[in-house]
């Protein structure tokens, strides 16, 4: 385990966590007993190749998805134990950057920003209209407020998805591949506006991908799944020491990295 | 535990099979129960959207105007021909009038409106529905804290309530108005002996069937297609992506049309 964990409290823990899909006799778990802890103030990237239960570990965290067995702590409360009120506070504490960015199609950029302000906040409609300008300024927005997604290009959408994210001031904030799709220098534009937000804001990120090495620069902590295993890092030169044979066959299948070439 | 068997004989596996299929239906019914209940239960949710609501008359309701006009129209015709063939055998051409309304009022006018609004607006609103399912925007909402039946599914519902008894009004005026051209303008039964049938035969009981069968095949509808929509990616056989929503989308209109046809004869045999 990283020993970020044992000098920043968790924001997140996975206790012995599993969870597996599909219909009776053909079964397949993606999660097995899985424990990790997600410092908080800190970045966490979880990493793996596709299928190996990335986005499962988000929509666990979020109680979009209950574990088989296990229990998922968000700031100490089981998410998976918890009835509809109590998960809709727990959420009252994200922000998530969904892979698609997930923008409301019918809405326009402005609508899309303003909608938890809208919704969850008393904010008069001016109040709303000033604070969704500063954030359409911040992420270079600003003039495409009254355009629909379908308008939008892909890093634009994403844009728009961390704004929207971001306008209750989240403790969390969840990111589900946030490069897929984007050029390099858009990778590199959202990089650098997630490190911008995150020094500014000080939230704890959870950054799932599988753009790497580059994501692991933003990391505090790297988590790697592969094969139902998963290991926890500090650094991403430690990769290639893991316990785990089949995080080490990751690191050298798809990082080219094997033990001894640090 | 009991263990799996190996090797189960083709019997076996066709019980399993049924089984399976039977817990499946259970769990899919099930989870529709519930899709009401939270749909009924954001009714009463604040803040409400009434300008969602507004919107959603004006396309349940207002945008299905012209079709409920020209389906009601040739329907009323139809009846009018039908009816002056039938009554003309027996002389009775003067019950026309009784005849086209009731048949309107208690069957045709709320059967036909629940049809077509589920053919136009249930398509749409299932498909709507799911695609903000399979393009996580319904999972953007919960994270967000946003209760999504409150904010997606509750004004449609009431959108149809509201819209789809009015549209058999609607449905009902303008049928008869055909009636009265064919049976009347057409082939010249007398006008006053068209309305003062009418008059005579329809009852406050009669006009009260119409509307109760209006009411339940409107949350029939709405209930099934946005339901449909909504669990898009649980419907066993449907396939992912827009394939999966092609198909609930038809899945969902032939669904809540057999509903409306087995709940028309259940009410009917319940009130009348």
């Amino acid at each position: 385990m990283s020993g970020t964990d044992q000098v920043v409290p968790a924001a997140i823990r996975f206790v012995e966590v599993s969870k597996s899909f599909g219909e009776r006799g053909r079964r397949h778990r993606v999660l097995d007993q899985v424990s990790f802890s997600v410092p908080k103030g800190k970045t966490t990237v979880i990493a793996g190749g596709s299928g190996q239960g990335k986005s499962v570990i988000l929509k666990l965290i979020l109680g979009l998805l209950r574990p088989d067995s296990g229990q998922v702590l968000v700031e100490g409360r089981d998410v998976a134990a918890m009835g509809y009120r109590a998960l809709q506070e727990v959420r009252m504490l994200f922000g998530v950057l969904f892979q698609g960015a997930a923008l409301f199609d019918s809405l326009t950029v402005f609508e899309n920003i303003a909608l938890p302000l809208r919704e969850r906040t008393k904010f008069s409609a001016e109040e709303i209209r000033q604070r969704v300008g500063v954030t359409l300024e911040q992420l270079e927005l600003a003039g495409h407020e009254e355009k629909y997604p379908a308008q939008l290009s892909g890093g634009m959408k994403k844009r728009v998805g961390l704004a929207r994210a971001l306008q209750l001031d989240p403790a969390i904030v969840l990111f589900d591949e946030p490069t897929t799709g984007l050029d390099p220098v858009m990778t590199k534009e959202i990089y650098h506006l997630f490190t911008q937000t995150q020094r500014r804001l000080g939230y704890t990120a959870v950054i799932v991908s599988h753009d790497i090495p580059q994501v692991f620069t933003l990391a505090d902590q790297i988590i790697l799944l592969n094969k139902g295993e998963l290991d926890v890092f500090t650094e991403a030169s430690r990769i290639p020491y893991s316990t785990k044979p089949n995080i080490r066959d990751f690191a050298r299948q798809v990082m080219g990295l094997e033990a001894g070439e640090e | 535990m009991s263990q799996e068997h190996p090797h189960p004989s083709v019997a076996l596996r066709f019980v399993g099979g049924l089984g399976d299929q039977a817990l499946y239906i259970l769990t899919d019914l099930g989870r529709m129960g519930i899709f009401l209940y939270f749909s009924l239960l954001g009714l009463c949710k604040y803040p409400f959207r009434f300008k969602e609501l507004v919107k959603q008359v004006g396309f349940i309701g207002v945008g299905s105007i012209p079709v409920i006009f020209f389906t009601a129209l040739s329907s009323g015709m139809v009846l009018g021909l039908q009816g002056y063939y039938s009554l003309h055998k027996f002389g009775a051409e003067g019950m026309l009038g009784s005849a086209v309304s009731l048949t309107l009022i208690m069957e045709l006018g709320p059967v036909l409106t629940a049809l077509m609004v589920a053919g136009r607006a249930g398509s749409a609103m299932c498909a709507e529905i799911g695609i903000m399912r399979i393009s996580e925007q319904i999972d953007a909402l919960e994270c967000m804290a946003i209760d999504p039946f409150r904010y997606l599914i509750s004004p449609k519902v009431l959108a149809a309530l509201i819209s789809v008894p009015l549209l058999t009004a609607i449905f009902d005026v303008v049928g008869i108005f055909g009636g009265y051209l064919a049976g009347v303008k057409l082939m010249g039964v007398n006008g006053g002996a068209f309305f003062a049938g009418m008059e005579q035969s329809v009852t406050n009981h009669d006009l009260r069937l119409g509307v109760v069968k209006s009411f339940v095949f409107a949350l029939l509808l709405v209930w099934i297609c946005t339901g449909r929509g909504y669990f898009v990616q649980k419907i066993r056989g449907a396939g992912f992506g827009a394939e999966s929503v092609s198909k609930v989308t038809t899945q969902a209109v032939v669904m809540s049309s057999i509903a409306v046809l087995v709940f028309d004869y259940l009410i009917t045999a319940v009130l009348l």
